[in-house]
This record gives structure tokens, sequence and C-alpha cells, in this order.
């Protein structure tokens, strides 16, 4: 695989593939909490403004209004940043949404360092954390726009509460969409390898796989698995690669408690212990910066990555 | 039009059954909420009995009114109606708040038919009946939201910012019902965190207000009937203040803090059934 010169933002992917869906499925409709010029559903609401309802600032009651219209049969998208649908909404993610198993999607943009220039109080580093222990709740994170799409067309399709973590900057485009079948609860081996396991979500993916060509040029084969759905983990895909390889790094814009690394750790812990390296942001809050410069400053860099990989291989008995 | 004196007998002794099963379900459990079933029994009879459409054989029914409990602790009251309409026999009543039983300390949508949405958490049901209203509006269907409202939950911040969308968003289908029985678990709302005054602030957020005795089915049921009125010619959701006793029936319950959430032991549950005639 080669990555693309091509950067689209997954919230960019998310907005257009709404407006589609909106097209072909009437019981669509998206709530926001006037962030529709950020999390792009704002395509949505100009072309389909009796289905769109602005919340104003209020997240708890998006969510809640979101559950009710489920109950009448709709598909509600509710968006607004990750920090706020996830965070300042999460009771009502819990109990209004998930404790009455009612079909509603949170898709929230703007999660991680990546917003940037906003700072720590809009960072949200917690959320993956926070979001796969309700139960059944679905959690989804493209790596890229192609992912955000056909993920987007896919949790349309799928009944049931589903968090879908998207970003503000753009990333590379890793996957074509005609080669590409995305599946819920698929983890996706996109780099075979021997030596060792790289577990990537989200913008990650993309530094692992350069991580990957720096390690293979030092003669290390690395193979990098996109576990684009966080629960259901993909048990299988993960034991079966770590199985081959031995050892596994994760790789995510997120904190290091709670998020992929411990679910991979978690999987692996209980059915096949190996060394394993959580790269991720050190259990810190962010700061204002460019989103490039966050990455370098919180060790989530190509670098960091395969140094990581070196480590655990070693750490192989 | 007014509850005829045949129907109003009718519905006084379904009352009377209300609180003799709110009486033993929480008997039984040893545990729940009795005092705030109590001040909703006539709320409640007047909705289930002359008011709603619904169809206990098909709970998902598309044209049904919907009824949104948002007060879920007031659970042995919604159990014992929902039985008595018809949902089903009811004759488990009293494993409530048992381990395996449908009947969850708060209402629990997947465990028992008829209810639309799983409350207890306070401040969730006035957003949820925003949300079902805009899609029945969407549907254009023939029907209303009602809402039955706790006072204590006008302290979460979620509950206004419902109020608010509400009145945005027009939603003259939606009837809620305030039980204000002025006790809270802490004791008096207006010592634990001022809610009043209510109607004004109701007003204030663009809802129409209507206040009633909570305890007059006469008095409910009109109000109700006006609001079908009011809220589709003026564009507005109307709330009605029905001013209600916490414990209401049971003499030594009514308008005592104790009994917001303690259970009524053997002696009590005698004295307390006597009184129920």
């Amino acid at each position: 695989m080669t990555q693309s010169k091509e950067m689209i933002a997954t919230r960019v992917a998310y907005g257009k593939e709404l407006l589609e869906l909106g097209k072909k499925n009437p019981n669509i409709v998206v709530l926001d909490a006037d962030l529709s010029g950020s999390t792009q559903t704002k395509f949505f609401a100009k072309e389909f403004p009796e289905r769109f309802f602005n919340m104003g600032i209020a997240e708890q009651n998006m969510i809640g209004v979101a559950a009710g219209l489920s109950s009448t049969g709709k598909i509600p998208f509710a968006s607004s940043f990750a920090m706020f649908a996830c965070g300042r909404a999460w009771e009502f993610v819990r109990n209004a949404v998930c404790h009455n198993m009612f079909n509603v999607k949170v898709c929230a943009t703007h999660a991680g360092l990546t917003v940037g220039e906003d700072g720590g109080s809009h960072q949200i580093v917690e959320d993956i954390a926070i979001m796969r222990v309700i139960p059944n709740l679905t959690v989804i994170i493209p790596a890229d726009a192609t992912e955000a799409k056909l993920a987007t067309r896919a949790i349309a399709e799928f009944f049931g509460p589903v968090y879908m973590r998207l970003g503000r900057s753009n990333v590379p485009v890793l996957f074509d969409e005609n080669e590409y079948d995305f599946k819920i609860g698929k983890a996706y081996i996109i780099k075979g390898g021997i030596d060792v396991s790289i577990f990537a979500c989200g913008i990650m993916v993309s530094k692992a796989l350069l991580a990957q060509e720096a390690l293979q040029s030092e003669g290390i084969s690395a193979e990098v698995v996109n576990i684009s759905t966080i629960k259901p983990i993909d048990k299988e895909t993960i034991l079966s690669s770590v199985k081959r390889t031995g050892c596994a790094v994760t790789c995510e814009e997120h904190n290091v408690i709670g998020g992929l690394g411990d679910a991979v750790s978690s999987v692996l812990s209980e059915s096949c212990p190996v060394p394993v390296k959580k790269i991720g942001i050190m259990d810190q809050f962010g700061q204002s910066g460019k989103s490039d410069e966050l990455l370098v400053h919180y060790g989530l860099t190509k670098e960091k990555i395969a140094e990581a990989a070196k480590e655990v291989i070693k750490l192989k008995s | 039009m007014s509850l005829s004196e045949e129907k109003l007998t009718e519905l006084k002794e379904i009352t009377k059954d209300l609180r003799r099963s709110i009486l033993k379900m929480t008997h039984a459990a040893a545990s729940g909420h009795p005092g705030g079933s109590l001040s909703a029994v006539e709320i409640l009879t007047v909705l289930y009995f002359s008011i709603l459409k619904y169809d206990p054989q098909n709970p998902n029914w598309q044209e049904r009114d919907r009824m949104i409990i948002s007060k879920g602790h007031s659970t042995p009251l919604v159990y014992s109606i929902l039985a008595k309409a018809g949902y089903y026999r009811g004759d488990d009543l009293l494993t409530f708040r048992q381990l395996g039983s449908p009947y969850q300390g708060h209402i629990d949508r997947l465990k028992v038919p008829g209810i639309e949405t799983s409350t207890g958490s306070l401040g969730h049901g006035t957003s949820f009946a925003v949300g079902a209203a805009l899609g029945c509006r969407m549907d254009k269907l023939n029907n209303r939201i009602y809402l039955l409202q706790s006072d204590g939950e006008l302290q979460e911040g979620s509950t206004w910012e419902a109020i608010m969308s509400a009145s945005h968003y027009n939603l003259g289908n939606l009837t809620a019902i305030l039980d204000r029985n002025r006790i809270q678990l802490d004791g008096w709302t207006e010592e634990t965190m001022t809610l009043e005054p209510i109607a004004k602030r109701f007003e204030a957020f663009g809802w129409h207000v209507l206040e009633v005795d909570g305890h007059d089915m006469n008095q409910i049921h009109d109000a109700i009937l006006k609001t079908h009125e009011i809220g589709p010619r003026e564009n507005k959701p109307c709330i009605i203040i029905a001013h209600t006793v916490k414990g209401k029936g049971v003499s030594f319950m009514e308008d005592n803090v104790k009994w917001h959430g303690v259970a009524p032991n053997d002696e009590e549950l005698k004295m307390a059934l006597r009184e129920i005639e």
C-alpha cells in the first residue's frame, strides 16, 4: 500500500456521505449543536432543512432528542465536537441511547490533539475510554476519508447505537473505495509482517504505515493492523497477527489509559500474553499548537512507533 | 367535555386499586418510591382511561399517543396502570425490584411493554418527548405526545435545554403535566433549590401554562382537552402544573419527606390499606 498525496479530513468525508445517504433514505435525520459548519453536517442541513435539527449549544438535549426521534423510526445522526458529544453528554449517551438500545449514531468530530489551536479544553483524549465501556455501544474510528465514508454508510444500515470518532485535520487518503469492503467489527491487516504487530486506529494508521516502511529499511518486518472498530474488537485478527509476530505496538491519538492500547492489551493478556508498548498521549492534557507540531510534541510519530517496535522485539522471549 | 358522573366513579375506583397496588408493591420489595407514585395517581388515571389512544395488543402502533414518564422512579404506579390498561396481566407485580423481574426499580422499556423510554435518571424525559414530538410531526401522525414531569427534575439543567427546544420547534403536539408535589428526596423543593415561580419560568420559555388541582380528575381532564386546542392553535407546547400532595391518600405519608423513597412495613401497609376504601 502506498500513501496517496491526497489529504482529506475524516469529518469532510462524513459530511459528504451524510448528504448522499439523506438523498437515499428519508428516515435519516441529523442533529447538531451549533457546530454544523465544523462537523460538516451543514451540507445535509442545506439540502434537507426539514430533517435537520440545530439544538443550539445543548448537547445533552441533542442526544435525548435524538433518542426520541429514533423511537419514531428515524435514524438520527447527532454531531458535535467529541469533547461535548462524549464528555458533556456522556450520561445521555449512556442512559437515553444505549440503556434503551435506541438506533442513534453519535458522530463526533474534532477528536484528539489534532483539533490544534483550540487547545486542551477542546482536545478530548479520553473519548475512546469513556465510550467503549458503555454496553450496547459500537465504537468506530475511521483511519481516512475512504473509511469514514464507508463507515458512515455502514452505520446507517446497522441497527444499534454507534459512536464514530472523526478528526478535524486533513489526513492522507489510504484506501481505495473500490478495493475496500468495510465491515463493522472487522480489523484489517493492511501490511503483512512477521516481526512485530502494529495495531493502530484513526489518524495513527498512516503514521504506523510510515513506521513500517522505516522498519523495513532496517530489515524489520512489521505487520500493520487497522483497528477501525474498537468495539466489538476483532479478537480473532488481533490474536492471529500476534501469534505470528509475538509482540505488539499500539498507536492512538488518545490517552494511553483506556483506549485502543488497553483494548488490545486486554485481548492479548487473556489469550496470548506478549510484550506490548503503547504509543499515545501519556496521561496529559493537550495544548494549543498546529496539529503536526502537537503530534510531534506528544510523541505520536513514525519514529516513536518504530522505536517502540524495536523495543518490543527485544522483549520477546 | 367534562367527565360524566359515571366515568368519574369508574376512575375513582381505579385510583383506589392503583394506590393499593403501589403500597403492596413497595411493601413486597421493601424499597421503592411510594410518595411520588401516590401523588401522580389521578394524573395517569385520567390519561390512561379517558385521554390516551393506545393498543395494548400492539404497543408499537404508530398512531398511538406517546405517554412519556420522565419521573422514572414512579414505577409502582406505572407498572400497575399498564397492567390495568391491559398490556399484561400483572400477576407478578410483587416481584418488583427483585433479581430477574421485568419490573425494574426504574422503568425499563426493554423489559415491560407500553413504556416509551427507560428513565430514572432525572432530566431525560423532556428531551425524549421533544424528539418523539418532532418525529411524529414529520410523519404527520394524528396523535399527541404526553409527558409526566417531576418537580425535582426541574433542577436538572438538561430539562431546561429541552423546554427551550420544545418552544423553539413550536411543538403544539406536546402536553406536559408537572407533578408538583413540592417534595424531593432531601426535603421541600423550595428549601433544596428554589423552583418557583414555575409558571412564569415556563411562560418565559415560550410555553402555554395551565394550573390544576392534581387530584381533581375533572380539572385534569378539562385542562388536557384545553391543551389539545391551545397547542395546535398557538403552535406552542403546553404544560399543566398539577398541584399535588406527595403520598396522597395515606394520611401518614402525605406531605412527609420520609415517604419519597421508603417502603411501608407490615404494620404500616395494614394501616395504609385501611385508609383506601
